[in-house]
């Protein structure tokens, strides 16, 4: 193909390249060139290059600081445990059983569910110490002299961490549910004349075949869970350490009205966001690239 | 069951997790609407449904509303004004904003306004509130919605059934002691409901009167800050040792509309905040309404420790609707907006706080009788110039007047939630919270 032909072949698509270009990249330069400057809304007069010092603001902040651990800590808990009550929920559903479509659809709807919407059932319906499930369904088992712990403020970040586990189980039981219907079945049944116990079976068929299926949920719930917000907004207003790095920068814009120190967080938050997403881009590839080589079995 | 394909699966995966919600802006952009940003007290939701049906139905101006919690409007706000956005023409903004936004040229002054519309009476509106909107330069910025300071509110039913009387001016000592003598005096009810809700607004403004009072502050008149002293630390001790010892459940998620609802619903005795929410608590569907005694604020080192606050309606510079926007406020921070809402909703319910004529009408003091006298007592006697025992940078009795405030208040209240959820201590939260003033004083001194 000559390169005129390769050109008009090119050219129709070029205007949404153009204005792809232009709604995902531009607010970030202007982002980057914010997170250069001095600039606190509050203080209109003071307005001007700041070159670094923002960023080593971020860096020395003992708050922000804190932050990228809790950030760590919830997403770790948060995504490891879904994968594992999914791992489990997902081997249970891939049984046939009667009414197996109902319990999927029901097991799915936490998914479903608005997130700050979750986070405020959670905080109060569930929660509340006075008028909470928890507390109520204690009373109900043990009587009038049952404990009454107050649970978000004796394990707030479990108590975050709990709310988005319930929402994010789901998510990886679909993904790992379609990682096992994709099992090839000869393989077990072959497994299974030579006298393969289940447990053999999983260890050594299911679970290298779920391997990637696994990789996967882990990196996309890690994209998403980092920038949680609903759920330490709404449970704990960021309070009792379970401000993570999007409260943060929340609280920096909105509450220090310091554009120039949100931006520069911001930015570092999207640095480490585009870290994971290279390595979930390669496992989706990898997916793609065997899916094309092996076919999808009926 | 047919197996999914992973391309599928994955663009659904994907189109499912991105779904991103947007936030609500202000609707109609008419020549005969105006938006308006309001916090989502009740005295506000009274507002908004009343507004159609008398104000739009007058002018023909049409009043879009946006409703939120305290903490987000003030974030909401300070960035619609800070940019002269211009998508909300009206907001409400406290005596904390008005002085701060006026001096950065955000807001409309309103002294033309006021001279042209007699009915309106400048000179009814309470001198401390006036003051407090007045910004610099000697112009008006802001009208009050309502005012209101703060006194201890108690169970007087409770009280009297353990032969315990409240003085009309206790001090915090022996507000503590009633507290522990009342903790369990009906099943599930608790001493004292103060709040533990991290917020410069929540938790930060009862405790900076405790701290007034026990002779602490901020700051010193030559920027020095005073957070790790031992009168401020001695103050939130006693605070959170009060609460830890006999608050409520929860303390530390618990604003003002958490411990409204432990009061209404028996679970506290005694509880010490807003004189707005006397009239909530008198309302005529109350469990509560009749049972319950007033005195002013405790105090422990100084004559009153009674905060001033008012929710005011600002119209923002950028709006060209300033007319409008101007009749919207003359309604709603009018007297016949007050008699409206005491007709159709009922007399407790008032917007009270603001006008000396409130306190003289004879159907407001039928309803409110119980606390009005009290009231109108605390906001005259507010000095938010002299608030303590020493001289200040800055005005303001629950807050520091600067821009920093709003950040340095919440930072430090989260440490001091922490505490009291026991997950820190009062040392330690307020060495932090040193660390941040003094990074705030330091700037100032360099002023």
């Amino acid at each position: 193909m000559t390169a005129a032909a390769r050109w008009a072949r090119r050219a129709p698509l070029l205007p949404a390249l153009v204005f792809t270009i232009l709604v995902t990249q531009l607010p970030f330069a202007a982002t980057l060139v914010i997170s250069l400057m001095r600039w606190n809304s509050l203080d209109p007069a003071d307005r001007g290059f700041a070159g670094a010092d923002n960023y080593v603001a971020v860096f020395t902040d003992p708050d922000l600081r804190s932050a990228v651990g809790t950030t760590v800590v919830l997403t770790a808990v948060v995504v490891l445990v879904s994968l594992l009550l999914g791992l489990g929920l997902a081997l249970l559903l891939d049984r046939r059983f009667a009414g197996r479509g109902v319990v999927r659809t029901m097991l799915i709807a936490p998914f479903l569910v608005v997130p700050v919407a979750a986070a405020l059932l959670w905080k109060h319906a569930l929660y509340n110490p006075e008028y909470g499930l928890f507390n109520g369904a204690l009373t109900w088992l043990f009587g009038e002299g049952a404990p009454q712990p107050e649970w978000i403020s004796e394990m707030p970040l479990t108590a975050v961490e709990a709310s988005l586990v319930w929402q994010w189980t789901p998510f990886m039981m679909l993904i790992l549910l379609a990682g096992l219907q994709s099992r090839p079945q000869d393989a077990v049944e072959a497994a299974r004349v030579d006298g393969a116990t289940p447990w053999q079976v999983f260890r050594h068929l299911t679970l290298p075949h779920l391997r990637q299926y696994l990789e996967l949920g882990a990196l996309l719930g890690s994209i998403y869970v980092v920038q949680n917000f609903d759920a330490v907004f709404t449970i704990t207003s960021g309070g009792l350490g379970t401000a993570n790095l999007p409260y943060a920068v929340y609280q920096t814009f909105y509450q220090a009205h310091d554009y120039g120190r949100a931006s520069a967080a911001g930015v570092v938050v999207v640095l480490g966001s585009i870290v994971i997403a290279t390595f979930a881009l390669r496992v989706v590839s990898s997916l793609l690239r065997e899916e094309g080589r092996t076919g999808v079995r009926a | 069951m047919k197996s999914l394909r992973y391309g599928g699966l994955l663009a659904a995966v994907l189109m499912a997790t991105t779904a991103c919600a947007g936030a609500g802006g202000g609707g109609g952009t008419g020549e005969n609407s105006i938006n308006v940003l309001m916090v989502n007290n009740p005295q506000m939701q009274d507002l908004q449904k009343l507004a159609a049906d008398n104000f739009t139905k007058d002018t023909g101006i049409t009043v879009n509303f946006t409703v939120l919690p305290e903490n987000d409007v003030r974030d909401k706000i300070s960035q619609d004004f800070s940019s002269q956005a211009g998508q909300y023409d009206v907001a409400t903004i406290s005596n904390y904003e008005t002085p701060i936004y006026a001096r950065n040229g955000w807001l409309t002054p309103l002294d033309d306004h006021v001279a042209e519309d007699t009915a309106f009476d400048q000179g009814d509106i309470l001198e401390p509130i006036r003051r407090s909107l007045t910004a610099a330069d000697g112009k008006v910025y802001a009208q009050p919605f309502y005012g209101e300071s703060s006194f201890l509110m108690y169970r007087k039913d409770v009280l009297d059934a353990q032969g315990i009387t409240v003085p009309e001016r206790p001090t915090w000592q022996q507000v503590a002691d009633i507290a522990a003598r009342v903790d369990g005096a009906q099943p599930g009810m608790k001493g004292i409901c103060l709040r533990g809700q991290p917020g410069w607004g929540q938790l930060m403004a009862p405790l900076t009167t405790v701290v007034n009072t026990f002779g602490g502050t901020w700051f010193t008149e030559d920027w020095q800050a005073r957070v790790n002293a031992p009168e401020f630390k001695q103050a939130t001790e006693f605070y959170v040792n009060l609460v830890r010892a006999h608050g409520e459940a929860g303390a530390p998620q618990a604003g003002f509309a958490e411990c409204l609802n432990n009061m209404t619903q028996g679970k506290v005795a005694m509880w010490y905040d807003a004189t707005v929410a006397a009239g909530l608590l008198e309302a005529a569907d109350s469990p509560v309404r009749g049972k319950l005694g007033f005195a002013q604020a405790p105090v422990v080192r100084t004559d009153s420790s009674a905060w001033l606050y008012t929710w005011a309606f600002g119209i923002q510079k950028a709006s060209k609707k300033a007319d409008n926007a101007w009749k919207f406020v003359s309604w709603a921070s009018g007297k016949g907006y007050e008699e409206l809402v005491g007709k159709s909703l009922g007399w407790s319910r008032v917007p009270d706080g603001k006008r000396r004529s409130t306190y003289q009408r004879p159907e407001y003091l039928a309803a409110s009788g119980s606390f009005a006298a009290q009231a109108e007592a605390a906001i005259a006697g507010a000095k938010p110039d002299d608030p303590g025992v020493q001289a200040r940078p800055a005005a303001g009795i629950q807050f520091v007047g600067i821009p920093e405030f709003t950040d340095l208040g919440t930072r430090v209240s989260q440490g001091i939630s922490a505490a009291i959820a026991g997950s820190t201590t009062v040392d330690e939260a307020l060495a932090e919270g040193q660390r941040l003033a003094e990074a705030v004083a330091a700037k100032h001194r360099g002023n």
